[in-house]
């Protein structure tokens, strides 16, 4: 059977590294971190006062107007998805609206819009409440949004996987055009909850590095003083595009995307299998849907989220799916964790590190977990041949979603 | 308070909520069919002229409301 072929022909983010997608791949070869202290007042009573915030700030690049209708998480959304557009192209080209469809996630939805209605309600009563509250706090909103500004017709959809959400969503896109539901799948993840609550709730798991003296140095996956993940924000989007139909365009192609893999570990509501299980086999089944040896897989861009347990059973699952060969990184140690974004942001720096030939680094890998028994690229961006990359995401719940990106 | 500051109030409120250009907003304009102004921003636009104003308009009032003239009105009564 011949099987539809998918490449990516857009990119867009916005991150806390850079506004775009060039600025944030420049600063993640560079080594330079996201993370910042958290300057509002409300963090002074927070176990974690650092977070990795937009470099660029949304408000001042939307009509104000426009502003009051969209959750934050939309905006970035938006951002994202009219770069990656742009990039692909696509603006004028006559692509039906009917063969265009979007999947776009978010882990949390518009938590921040939820919170400060409910501060206006419990201070101002519910008159005061803005109309515009559930689109901007429904998890499907940036999707729809993405969906509405560019006129897509050909299904909306929004995954939600936790920290999974963005890679998951890309698989989604992946199965839209191998089933003939989509020419083009514009498909990312968005995430915006640096607010006080989310904090605290993922302090109280004691999930969040508290290393506030040094927010760059805090995101360290695999080095032995790690002590949680930094919560980052940001919103990255790629256009996906059945390859004859790219090809008819003559449209660029960054990179074929050969092949997803999706499992649940059934085992624990936030516990990663201590094994890793569930990624194993994720893994095994991306590979083998991209049609690929594992010896092909010559980097991995990884979950690694800089948590003491998360961060090891990783490893564990690469060396039993793909062996000892493949260079990793993690780049969370410079973005922070974007959660339903990450997966998204991650699918882009491997994408580019196919394009490019290079490894962005792992930095703040100053000792090594012993654990550590694979080869990262540490501290410093790596020049290598990159034909084909993998990218994990691991999501609570139990979402293990790994994606193959290859050489067009 | 007289109907021309009235107006200026609402055409305040209409370009906080909705980006309607002041210099639009007459008594003659149509909130939907000419400011553009839809549900949803029309609810905002009740809320902060009930505040603005210091006036009551309950929502099955707002339908009778078509034109900034008839919001002047129900203002000006009301005030």
């Amino acid at each position: 059977m011949s099987r539809i072929d998918v490449v990516v022909t857009g990119l867009g983010a916005t991150t806390p590294l850079g506004g775009d997608v060039a600025s944030t791949w420049d600063a993640m070869l560079a080594g330079r971190s996201g993370v910042s202290p958290l300057a509002q007042e409300w963090a002074a009573q927070l176990p974690v006062r650092i977070a990795a915030q937009l470099a660029v700030d949304p408000t001042g690049l939307l009509d104000r107007v426009k502003l009051r209708r969209l959750d934050r998480s939309e905006a970035i959304a938006l951002i994202a998805a009219h770069q990656a557009w742009s990039d692909a192209g696509l603006a004028d080209s006559g692509l039906d609206p009917e063969r265009l469809g979007v999947s776009v996630g978010s882990g949390i939805g518009g938590a921040l819009t939820l919170l400060a209605q409910d501060d206006i309600l419990e201070t101002s009563g519910p008159r005061r409440v803005s109309p515009h509250t559930i689109p901007m706090l429904m998890p499907n909103g940036p999707a729809a949004w993405v969906g509405l500004e560019l006129g897509a017709r050909a299904g909306v959809h929004s995954v939600a996987s936790a920290c999974a959400t963005g890679a998951e969503a890309i698989a989604l896109g992946l199965d839209m055009i191998r089933a003939g539901r989509a020419d083009v799948v514009v498909a990312g993840g968005t995430e915006a909850v640096i607010h006080p609550l989310p904090i605290a709730g993922f302090s109280s798991m004691r999930a969040m590095s508290t290393r506030n003296d040094e927010p760059e140095r805090a995101s360290r996956p695999w080095d032995k003083g790690r002590d949680g993940f930094v919560l980052g924000e940001g919103a990255g989007v790629i256009v996906l595009e059945r390859a004859d139909h790219a090809a008819a365009r003559g449209a660029r192609v960054y990179a074929r995307l050969a092949g997803a893999g999706l499992t649940s570990d059934g085992f624990d509501i936030v516990q990663p299998h201590p094994e890793g299980a569930g990624a194993i086999r994720a893994i095994a089944k991306a590979i083998s849907d991209a049609d690929v040896a594992k010896s092909d897989i010559v980097h991995v861009n990884a979950h690694a989220t800089s948590t003491p347990v998360g961060d090891l059973a990783e490893i564990t699952a690469l060396r039993a799916a793909l062996g000892d060969h493949p260079v990793l990184t993690a780049t969370k140690s410079m973005s922070g964790h974007l959660l339903g974004a990450a997966g998204a942001l991650e699918s882009i720096a491997t994408i580019l590190a196919i394009r490019d030939g290079v490894v962005p680094p792992t930095i703040n890998l100053d000792d090594p977990d012993d654990g550590l028994t694979l080869d990262v690229a540490t501290n410093k961006a790596r020049h290598m041949d990159v034909p084909a990359a993998l990218n994990n995401s691991f999501g609570f719940g139990g979402h293990n979603v790994a994606l193959v990106f290859t050489r067009p | 308070m007289t109907r021309d500051e009235i107006t200026a109030g609402l055409a305040e409120i209409l370009e906080e909520v909705a980006g309607v250009n002041p210099d639009d907003v007459a008594e003659g304009k149509s909130f939907t069919d000419d400011l553009d102004v839809d549900s949803l921003s029309m609810v905002e636009v009740v809320v902060a002229a009930e505040e603005k104003f210091g006036v009551k308009i309950p929502d099955n009032e707002v339908q009778n409301l078509k034109t900034v003239g008839d919001a002047v009105s129900y203002i000006e009564a009301q005030s």
